[in-house]
């Protein structure tokens, strides 16, 4: 029965007091962690998604806007099936500023027998293609064969599969390495692949067709990279003007308007983990005021029995610093269960880009969540051992004797 | 082991009433010798228990110095003074001492190990057979009557086996019988070479004594 275990029997024969403490540092850590996770998990994806766009300019057709916008697609992966005439990609190479163009053609699996899932299919041109390539090259080490199909991390597919669309078999060559993204719902595949799922979903009575009626050559979205030294701003009024029936939006915009969002959220947070961590600290704060009071008694007896001060102090603190590492230790773990299995629905809510850190910056925060809370803890609890560690035993046990 | 007061005194500041200060002891000295139980009695309020605290380390005086032996011990550090009195001086204060966290037997053992000592067993199991709490030892401090709780207080002391005995109005929630083993076992120890100092405002411990001092009014005068 030496120190170590008098500050087990504290503890654990004051169970109500004990477990209190235990809950609080909990919710401390637990807030912390997952606010910590949260918005970093909304940074990572606004940088994936600024990676993954890479284009300056995006044109769509002029419907699209109203009809699904490029942003919902990217963000939260809205399945958007908008064409326009194919010929627009070469007035886009045509206009004065534009580097690179290249163009891309969505589709959208059905539902039903005929498809293994409902996703977006999004075709493009492997030879002139600078938006999805480099991130496919990363994954796959040839060129993407016709019917063959790389398919985005959410996808609930394996490489080597089939993967069915409107009856017809692409063999899954590989899967793509987590955006935070509505990218990551899609399957990627060549120009050729994709007329040839467009054609086997005419034949289901699926009809892509332009009000134009030329159903023979159609893109959806044309990405655009501006010559160096050039202003996107300039391009994309040239483009608006140039391409008829479609509309240029500029990238930076559109991730400002994510930015933005994703500033507020993260505001949010900040916010909402303060207002936790000032109310807990306060119950913190009256919990260890009330020990004070109820323990002036017990610990007067340890100093008539010849406890120092400092061993008192001591002693307090090792019970609180045990307390706050149990605490901090429940609320991460309490932490990450709630808050790594509802990364989708914590991405739907907030509708923004939302990609998880690696493990080893999970691991960082963690570490970072406990030993704050701990050193929280103990901050608070010092006062206390500090108080009570000045008690006159000789007054206190004689009072109400 | 002598335990010696000289001239001490104790005045506490009042905020209200006529008088800024209280003297609770005016200047005392004492010499508390070894292998003699003192009896220390007076009403209350008379200065009694501030006079103990004083001789036991636990309240500075105003004024003046105590020695146990050589040692003055407001001259020691609170490390040094805490651990003295862990190991030298047995102080029964009065009401409720025990660590309600901690069973009867446990109390019991605690002064014993507070400095990682091997926990005095034997002697507790005497003690605890002597004042009649075999059967309380498992029970916690909560659900033990006064009476009890001051029999194992007294236990504590004994199994502690200090060279200095300070016990405050020990017998004051004890029926006779207990009173007289209590007192009895107070003897035995001064007997033995302890140095005893009972404070009491009643006069069963007279008949044991071998010194009787009397309190009145924070003075003290020998019987």
């Amino acid at each position: 029965m030496k120190h170590f275990s008098l500050m087990i029997r504290n503890l654990t024969r004051r169970p109500g007091r004990t477990i209190s403490l235990i809950l609080l540092t909990a919710f401390l850590a637990m807030s912390l962690f997952c606010g910590t996770v949260v918005v970093s998990s909304l940074r990572r994806g606004l940088n994936s998604m600024e990676n993954r766009l890479g284009a300056d300019i995006i044109v769509v057709p002029a419907e699209a806007e109203s009809k699904a916008s490029m942003k919902n697609l990217l963000l939260q992966g809205t399945i958007g099936t908008f064409y326009m005439d194919a010929s627009a990609l070469e007035r886009v190479r045509e206009t004065e500023g534009v580097g690179k163009a290249s163009a891309q053609i969505f589709l959208s699996s059905m539902k039903a027998d005929c498809c293994s899932v409902k996703v977006q299919i999004i075709g493009f041109d492997p030879e002139n293609d600078f938006v999805v390539q480099p991130w496919i090259a990363e994954s796959l080490n040839h060129q993407l064969g016709d019917m063959e199909v790389v398919v985005g991390c959410r996808v609930e597919t394996e490489v080597g599969n089939n993967f069915r669309i409107y009856d017809r078999n692409c063999l899954v060559v590989a899967k793509l390495a987590s955006t935070g993204t509505g990218l990551d719902t899609a399957v990627y595949c060549n120009m050729n692949t994709i007329h040839m799922l467009l054609q086997a979903a005419e034949e289901k009575g699926i009809s892509h067709k332009i009000d134009s009626g030329n159903d023979s050559e159609v893109v959806s979205a044309i990405y655009v990279k501006v010559l160096p030294g050039t202003d996107p701003g300039l391009v994309n009024n040239r483009l608006n003007g140039h391409v008829r029936k479609a509309t240029a939006i500029r990238t930076a915009g559109m991730m400002t308007e994510v930015a933005d969002s994703l500033g507020g959220v993260s505001r949010t947070i900040a916010v909402l983990i303060a207002a936790v961590w000032a109310l807990s600290l306060i119950i913190l704060f009256i919990v260890f005021s009330m020990m004070v009071n109820e323990r002036r008694r017990e610990l007067a007896v340890y100093r008539l029995l010849g406890m120092s001060r400092k061993m008192l102090s001591g002693m307090i603190l090792k019970e609180t610093a045990l307390c706050s590492l149990t605490g901090a230790l429940c609320g991460t773990a309490l932490g990450a269960i709630l808050v790594f299995p509802f990364t989708t629905l914590i991405e739907t809510s907030l509708k923004l880009p939302y990609l998880t850190p690696d493990a080893g910056s999970v691991v960082l925060y963690a570490g970072i969540a406990m030993i704050v809370t701990v050193l929280v803890g103990c901050a608070a609890g010092s006062r206390t051992a500090s108080r009570l560690s000045r008690v006159d035993p000789g007054t206190t046990l004689r009072e109400g004797a | 082991m002598l335990l010696r007061a000289e001239n001490i005194s104790r005045r506490y500041f009042r905020k209200h009433g006529e008088a800024n200060f209280f003297e609770a002891v005016r200047p005392v000295s004492l010499t508390l010798e070894s292998g003699k139980l003192t009896v220390l009695n007076g009403k209350s309020g008379s200065g009694k228990t501030t006079l103990l605290n004083m001789l036991a380390g636990l309240l500075n005086p105003s004024e003046g110095k105590v020695f146990l032996d050589r040692t003055d011990l407001y001259a020691l550090g609170d490390k040094e003074l805490s651990r003295l009195r862990c190991e030298k001086i047995g102080v029964i204060p009065q009401g409720r001492s025990a660590v309600d966290t901690l069973s009867v037997y446990e109390n019991i053992l605690l002064p014993g190990i507070l400095y990682g000592e091997t926990p005095r067993t034997e002697e507790a199991e005497n003690w605890i057979a002597v004042l009649g709490i075999s059967e309380l030892r498992n029970a916690m401090p909560a659900e033990l009557s006064g009476g009890e709780l001051r029999r194992m207080a007294i236990a504590r002391t004994l199994t502690a086996s200090p060279e200095v005995i300070l016990a405050d109005e020990p017998t004051g929630d004890l029926d006779s019988d207990n009173t007289a083993i209590v007192l009895t076992a107070f003897q035995q120890a001064a007997r033995a070479g302890k140095t005893v100092l009972v404070v009491s405002h009643e006069t069963d411990a007279e008949a044991y004594a071998d010194q009787i001092y009397h309190m009145n009014h924070g003075m003290i005068e020998q019987e």
